[in-house]
């Protein structure tokens, strides 16, 4: 009973309709679908009767163009997209305005298209829009063209006309490298050659648009590419660490170890996460929403492209774009953007405009600025490391959106001719660290002490506890007979830190230091319990980078009204009676964890009860894994 | 490989955690009927079986009774937070729009009262293309001026699934998480994942719903699906819009821009 090639969705074609203003496209679609009798009962008449309200001739354009603007002005302002089915398959027609002003919106129509239909007025030929829409195309990365030659009527159903137009756009695409794949000469206003071929134009060979139509292949999801997979966001939920994203190209497998760029973090595929699932997932492909597990709780946030080892994004700080501008603003060399790739954000300058295309003649025009609707090969600088593809690689990891003020001013596909990537640097300086370590890993040292090191960083309001817990943590954990050392206040500020005042920025630096130590300490085989406050989001993501995989943030939380009824230290009445500049919680902030991995409330729940949930998490983290790790490594053997 | 129903599943998805991650506060208008259902069920899959932002339902008082217990069954089994907002009631609305377009319009001002209450940033709607040829031309990101009015001659560029997620104070954006689905689609994804329905949609004495709205304004087809399976194959063949018993939307040529120019969904 149902449809068994629409069930299965991979012969859905999506066919955008482009050409100059008035050039008939959304008459080629309004005839379209009446003549394959799919429009709904009323509809005609429905526009029978607007027409005749405006006194105007019957408008196939109005089954489209449905806003009393478009109609008034017998113009199509935005773009719209509709269901259609053929014999073979089913369609998304998409309508694009012609106008110049709707560019915009013409991009946003197309940028969902696999294939398109380039109409063209006969009597008019080829004009301004023709070849920007053509160009834009090619930008977008279009490769299945056919041209329409409309309003054959016009012009009397002339082959010589026909044969004029045809040399006149055949010309201009093959200058933008598109090889149409059939020129057909139609009357969409008139129905001639649309859904049947007609008699008119006896020395037309070729098919129908609609039997056109039914040649264009479905663009399938890219399955075979490498993987990527940009992290959309991280959920904890039920304790569990979910990281959500649509993979882009390629495949994951339960059991992979995937490479997460820019931050170049590296851990297992646990499993893969889909709710209501009737059965375990082993793998997921191109174009799905899934979310993952890892083996580690590494660092990976928003942004990040998961991919395998082997076959990664590029990194880099410099990349060119060959771009469409709609900003008013005219972009500039030396401006500022923000641009969207993937999941990413990054903040960019404008190295060099290297060249503006006029798209009329293709012509290339030195000058520093590209204006609305224009077209340009732009170097952009980024101040952060961005992982991305070249476009011709990889699509969705090889584009980006700009921005400015807030609206999408602009879109450019990624070229990285003579730019460096620069992976192939890092991974040099990796492999002189790992020449080093090599005869002592992380993994002896944890066999040797019967758990990893980690960095367990404690957090919190003065007088929220930390300093209590630590001590308390320590002793626990040395009497289970694990290798722990307290990082404080006491024993740090005294050596390591004795320069540093209590200015801002020396506060930072002392979380910096600490956060430095602590990794190295936690390197060395032990489990280091830092107890400071460590008010500031920016530095305690700074001491996580720093200790890679094995840092545990707990967030010792109590509100500020408990912590200034204990005040041990009665600092809180100093800073009340204005003793103490930038007290964190009274005259500066304290920025709470986003994603803590744990959180001990002690307003709430009493001291051996929090000594004993950060103890268990210790032990749970440092042990597991190691327990996994001798079961691999004895699988191995 | 992903079936037509898992892709239009994964885009919706993946527009739902967009939206979730960029903008808050969220909140989610559920008008109880088959399509804000399916997203419901959408949004559960998306979060894992939680419902992280509330579900609205903009009440005139005038839904069927079935909608009412539907609705209160529903929250009870799957557990998520519901806000009723009652509609300032028919007198208030702006008195030179035809009569079903003006009942309608209660909705518009029940949300406007919410928005300028709860000063929502994003408000999902589970409007599609295929409805009517107005939503036909929505972004999936689709911005609200500060009146709350949709400025249909100028929306924002939208492409290659980057949505406009930053906006000036005091304004909102609508989110369509499902505009790329159809009619039929739904209906195949609501037998396929079982996703309960008001039983109003089925055929009984020869006549069903095929769009839920108030009592004063909508009205049942003639029908005899009384399954799901029968409404699929009833809609294979159908050539009468599924919103024919909506009086609002064909009352006068521009009455339905009007109302969404102003703010409904
Ligand atoms: N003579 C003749 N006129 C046609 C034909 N097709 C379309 N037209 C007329 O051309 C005018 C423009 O048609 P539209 O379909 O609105 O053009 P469009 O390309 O969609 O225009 P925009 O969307 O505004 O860019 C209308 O008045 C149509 O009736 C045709 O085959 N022959
Ligand atoms: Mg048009």
């Amino acid at each position: 009973m149902t449809d068994k090639k629409e069930k299965t969705g991979a012969e859905k074609v999506g066919v955008v309709i482009v050409g100059h203003v008035d050039h008939g496209k959304s008459t080629l679609i309004g005839r379209l679908l009446h003549d394959t009798d799919s429009l709904m009962d009323g509809k005609f008449e429905e526009v029978q009767a607007s027409c005749k309200r405006r006194n105007v001739p019957f408008e196939w354009s109005f089954l489209l163009d449905a806003f009393q603007a478009e109609r008034d002005q017998a113009v199509t302002i935005d773009t719209t997209q509709i269901w259609f089915k053929s014999k073979k398959r089913p369609y998304v027609i998409i309508d694009a305005p012609g106008h110049r002003e709707f560019l915009k919106n013409m991009i946003s129509g197309a940028s969902f298209a696999d294939a398109a239909i380039l109409v063209v007025d006969a009597a008019e030929g080829v004009r301004e829009q023709t070849k920007r829409h053509a160009y834009i195309l090619h930008l977008l990365g279009l490769r299945q063209v056919v041209v329409a030659i409309n309003k054959m009527d016009s012009v009397g159903y002339a082959e010589k006309r026909f044969n004029e137009v045809k040399g006149e756009v055949t010309e201009y695409l093959s200058g933008i490298n598109i090889v149409p794949q059939a020129i057909i000469p139609i009357a969409a206003r008139e129905g001639v050659n649309i859904a049947t071929q007609s008699d008119k134009m006896p020395w037309h060979k070729g098919f129908s648009l609609l039997e056109q139509l039914d040649t264009f292949s479905p663009a399938a999801p890219p399955v075979e590419k490498p993987l990527r997979f940009p992290v959309q966001d991280v959920y904890r939920f039920d304790g569990r660490r979910i990281i959500v994203g649509r993979i882009t190209s390629g495949v994951v497998r339960k059991g992979d170890t995937l490479l997460f760029s820019p931050s170049n973090r590296s851990a297992t595929v646990t499993s893969i996460e889909k709710w209501n699932a009737p059965h375990d997932i082993l793998s997921a492909q191109a174009g799905e929403s899934i979310g993952i597990t890892l083996d580690q709780p590494i660092y990976a946030a928003r942004g990040d492209v998961a991919s395998h080892a082997e076959q990664a994004p590029m990194l880099t700080h410099d990349f060119r774009a060959n771009i469409f501008w709609l900003g008013k603003e005219p972009l500039r060399a030396g401006k500022r953007y923000k641009i969207k790739l993937a999941t990413a954000e990054a903040t960019v300058t404008v190295q060099s405009v290297d060249r503006v295309i006029d798209t009329g003649d293709l012509a290339r025009t030195e000058k520093d600025f590209v204006a609305v609707n224009e077209m340009a090969v732009v170097t952009f600088h980024s101040r952060e490391t961005v992982a991305l593809d070249p476009f011709a690689d990889n699509r969705d990891t090889g584009r980006v959106v700009i921005i400015e003020h807030q609206d999408v001013v602009g879109g450019g596909i990624v070229n990285m001719d003579g730019l460096a990537d620069l992976r192939a640097l890092r991974q040099a300086t990796q492999e002189n660290l790992t020449a080093v370590d090599h005869l002592l890993t992380a993994h002896d040292r944890a066999v040797r002490n019967g758990h990893r090191g980690m960095v367990v960083w404690l957090t919190g309001l003065s007088g929220a506890g930390k300093s209590t817990l630590a001590m308390r943590v320590e002793h626990a954990l040395h009497t289970k007979g694990l290798q722990t050392y307290v990082l404080d206040g006491d024993n740090v500020r005294r050596g390591l830190n004795a320069d540093l005042s209590f200015s801002t920025k020396d506060r930072s630096e002392n979380i910096r230091r600490i956060g430095e130590v602590a990794a190295l300490m936690a390197d060395a085989g032990l489990i280091v319990i830092t107890a400071f406050i460590s008010p500031f989001l920016v530095d305690r993501r700074a001491a996580r980078v720093a200790a890679g995989g094995s840092f545990h943030e707990v967030y010792v939380k109590a509100d500020l009204d408990t912590c200034e009824k204990r005040d041990p230290k009665g600092l809180y009445k100093k800073a009340r009676s204005g003793a103490i500049d930038d007290f964190t919680g009274i005259s500066s902030p304290y920025e709470p964890p986003e994603t803590p991995e744990l959180v001990v409330d002690t307003a709430a729940c009493d001291v051996d009860d929090c000594v004993g949930m950060i103890v268990d998490h210790v032990l749970e983290n440092a042990q597991e894994l190691l327990q996994k790790n001798y079961k691999e490594a004895a699988a191995e053997r | 490989m992903q079936d037509h129903l898992d892709e239009l599943e994964s885009k919706t998805i993946y527009i739902l955690r967009e939206a979730y991650n960029r903008i808050k506060p969220l909140g989610m208008l559920w008008s109880i009927g088959k399509d804000s259902t399916a997203l419901l069920w959408c949004i559960r899959k998306a979060f894992y079986g939680r419902v992280p932002f509330p579900m609205i339902q903009l009440d005139t008082g005038m839904e069927e009774d079935e909608v009412y217990e539907f609705r209160d069954q529903l929250v009870k089994e799957w557990g998520f937070e519901l806000k009723i907002e009652q509609c300032p009631p028919e007198e208030e609305m702006d008195q030179t729009l035809p009569p079903a377009t003006r009942a309608a319009a209660r909705k518009t001002e029940g949300l406007k009262n919410l928005l300028a209450r709860e000063k929502y940033k994003g408000i999902i709607v589970g409007i599609r293309r295929d409805e009517q040829s107005m939503r036909a031309k929505e972004r999936v990101f689709s911005p609200r001026r500060f009146d709350g009015t949709w400025n249909y001659k100028d929306q924002p560029a939208e492409f290659w699934d980057q949505y406009k997620t930053d906006f000036p104070e005091d304004t909102h954006v609508r989110i369509h998480p499902i505009l790329h689905w159809r009619e039929i689609d739904i209906w195949r994804y609501t037998q396929r994942e079982n996703i309960p329905i008001v039983p109003l949609y089925l055929s009984r004495n020869g006549m069903r719903f095929r769009s839920l709205g108030e009592k004063n304004i909508t009205f049942p087809i003639k029908s005899d699906a009384s399954t799901i399976e029968e409404i699929i194959a009833e809609l294979e063949v159908t050539k009468t819009s599924e919103r024919a018993g909506r009086s609002m939307d064909s009352e006068t040529e521009d009455s339905f821009e009007r109302l969404r120019q102003s703010g409904y969904m």
